[in-house]
């Protein structure tokens, strides 16, 4: 016979069994990742390991839209943490940036971690009218400044919104380039000279 | 189909390289892309690998000197039609959900008696090392050929496989901060000129996982489920999933049972 105290233990574990929310299942899927993969070359472990912004980004479409105040705290947290070059022009060299867009080599486990990263703007950006080979998940930024201006203010926010989307837009799927240490300085200032130089083909 | 893979690579250089008469360009580069694929489709090398694997399956190998012939794959002791369209699925004998490569290492050590290490020591194929794995995965796959995908949630194990795979395939993380969903939770968005499925959606995840395993021709290789998720893993900038874990069998259960309905006509040949 059960006493009243263990049989209540024991309906409360039953009903934990029977009814897992999708945060028990958002834990057992981290924790079983973290056993489920290995180091490799520049690729560590520590790579599975969530900042706030990456676990409150990882949302199903059934857990609803992201609310507006965790949106919010995103966007102040990531845009509290950008850098801007300690000296110097915003606006580096279009024709650098065009190269560092076409790249997409850079922190995967098959890559030299010593070469330097690019930025793969193509991959998901229309950016330059020659290159047909452009990708969709991102906007169309043909004519960047020729339809947004291109000066002090708007050299802030691209060379930001590079640095780190999330300052801007939470849940973005834009890498945070700066923030993540993809990128350096000089290469951000090089993509924000591709986007905002009246000479680069961007905007020709 | 030699000739018209160089054809179709033809219009394809030449449509991508004019920068003259844009919107004809693009739908040039566009039909040259169609072409290229269609050549593609003509003739597949994947057959060499399904051949080899029937011959694993037959031979006897191993240290007890016995064949795959009596490994179930979900419909009894060496029944092989239409049980990849069945997999991944819950087996009593292991009290756990496999895929097809999972199942395949527990029969090599269970009827072979192969250590897993000795069994997964090629589990992807390079160059003049070949894997085992992508040849019986190749012929297993094959055996499927026109069944519709139908991939059981009755299991509580396939259930909870299911809901993890889900939850994995949203997870976000690495220096680009990219979930499985980046690239494949949004229907017609493509990279530079790949179009990407949406594996969410039931058409687009139809479409893409009777596709798999193929045969890739930029690598030469036949390449299978387990494959597929460990280098999108990569390009994800992960560090490297293991071969035959829960978390990659997960997600598999995530992905075939989402293509539910969908008419598998694997294995195929891509790009």
């Amino acid at each position: 016979m059960f006493s009243r105290k263990s049989f209540l233990a024991l309906a409360v574990l039953l009903a934990g069994c029977a009814a897992m929310s999708a945060g028990d299942y958002r834990d057992r899927a981290a924790q079983m990742m973290k056993g489920d993969f290995s180091e490799r070359g520049q690729a560590g472990l520590g790579r599975l390991d969530q900042d706030e912004t990456q676990a409150l980004c990882s949302r199903r479409p059934a857990d609803g839209a992201l609310d507006r105040d965790a949106a919010a705290r995103i966007e102040k947290l990531n845009l509290d943490g950008v850098r801007y070059p300690a000296a110097g022009r915003l606006l580096g060299d279009w024709r650098e940036g065009e190269k560092i867009a076409q790249s997409g080599v850079g922190k995967q486990f098959s890559d030299n971690p010593k070469a330097p990263s690019g930025g793969n703007c193509y991959a998901c950006h229309q950016l330059s009218p020659e290159e047909l080979s452009f990708g969709t998940i991102g906007p169309s930024l043909r004519s960047f400044a020729k339809t947004r201006g291109g000066g002090e203010a708007m050299q802030r926010y691209v060379y930001a919104k590079i640095y780190n989307p999330e300052a801007f837009t939470a849940c973005s799927s834009m890498p945070r380039f700066g923030r993540n240490g993809i990128l350096t300085e000089d290469q951000i200032r090089h993509l924000t000279a591709l986007l905002l130089d009246p000479q680069s083909p961007v905007n020709r | 189909m030699r000739k018209g893979l160089v054809a179709a690579l033809v219009v394809l250089a030449l449509g991508a390289g004019s920068g003259h008469a844009r919107a004809q360009s693009d739908a040039d580069t566009l039909k040259g892309i169609e072409k290229y694929r269609e050549a593609l489709a003509d003739d597949n090398p994947a057959d060499l690998w399904e051949a080899r694997g029937a011959e694993l399956w037959a031979a006897r190998r191993g240290p007890k000197s016995s064949s795959l012939a009596q490994c179930d794959l979900g419909k009894g002791p060496g029944v092989v039609k239409g049980a990849y369209a069945e997999l991944p699925r819950y087996f009593a004998d292991a009290d756990r959900v496999m895929d097809l490569e999972t199942r395949l290492l527990h029969c090599m050590v269970a009827l072979q008696g192969f250590s897993a290490a000795e069994a997964t020591r090629r589990t992807f194929g390079n160059g003049g090392s070949r894997s085992d794995f992508e040849a019986l995965s190749a012929f297993v796959a094959a055996q499927s050929k026109g069944a519709k995908m139908n991939v059981s949630l009755e299991h509580p194990k396939e259930r909870a496989a299911y809901l993890l795979g889900e939850q994995m395939f949203f997870y976000r993380g690495g220096p680009h901060d990219f979930a499985c969903a980046t690239c494949h939770g949004e229907s017609n968005k493509r990279i530079r000129l790949q179009d990407l499925p949406n594996l969410t959606d039931a058409k687009d995840a139809q479409r893409a996982y009777t596709a798999w395993p193929a045969y890739r021709v930029s690598q030469g290789e036949l390449r299978t489920m387990q494959w597929r998720l460990n280098d999108c893993f990569r390009q994800q900038r992960f560090p490297q999933l293991k071969f035959a874990s829960d978390t990659s069998i997960a997600l598999t259960v995530f992905l075939a049972h989402n293509a539910n309905g969908g008419v598998f006509s694997a294995p195929t040949v891509k790009r």
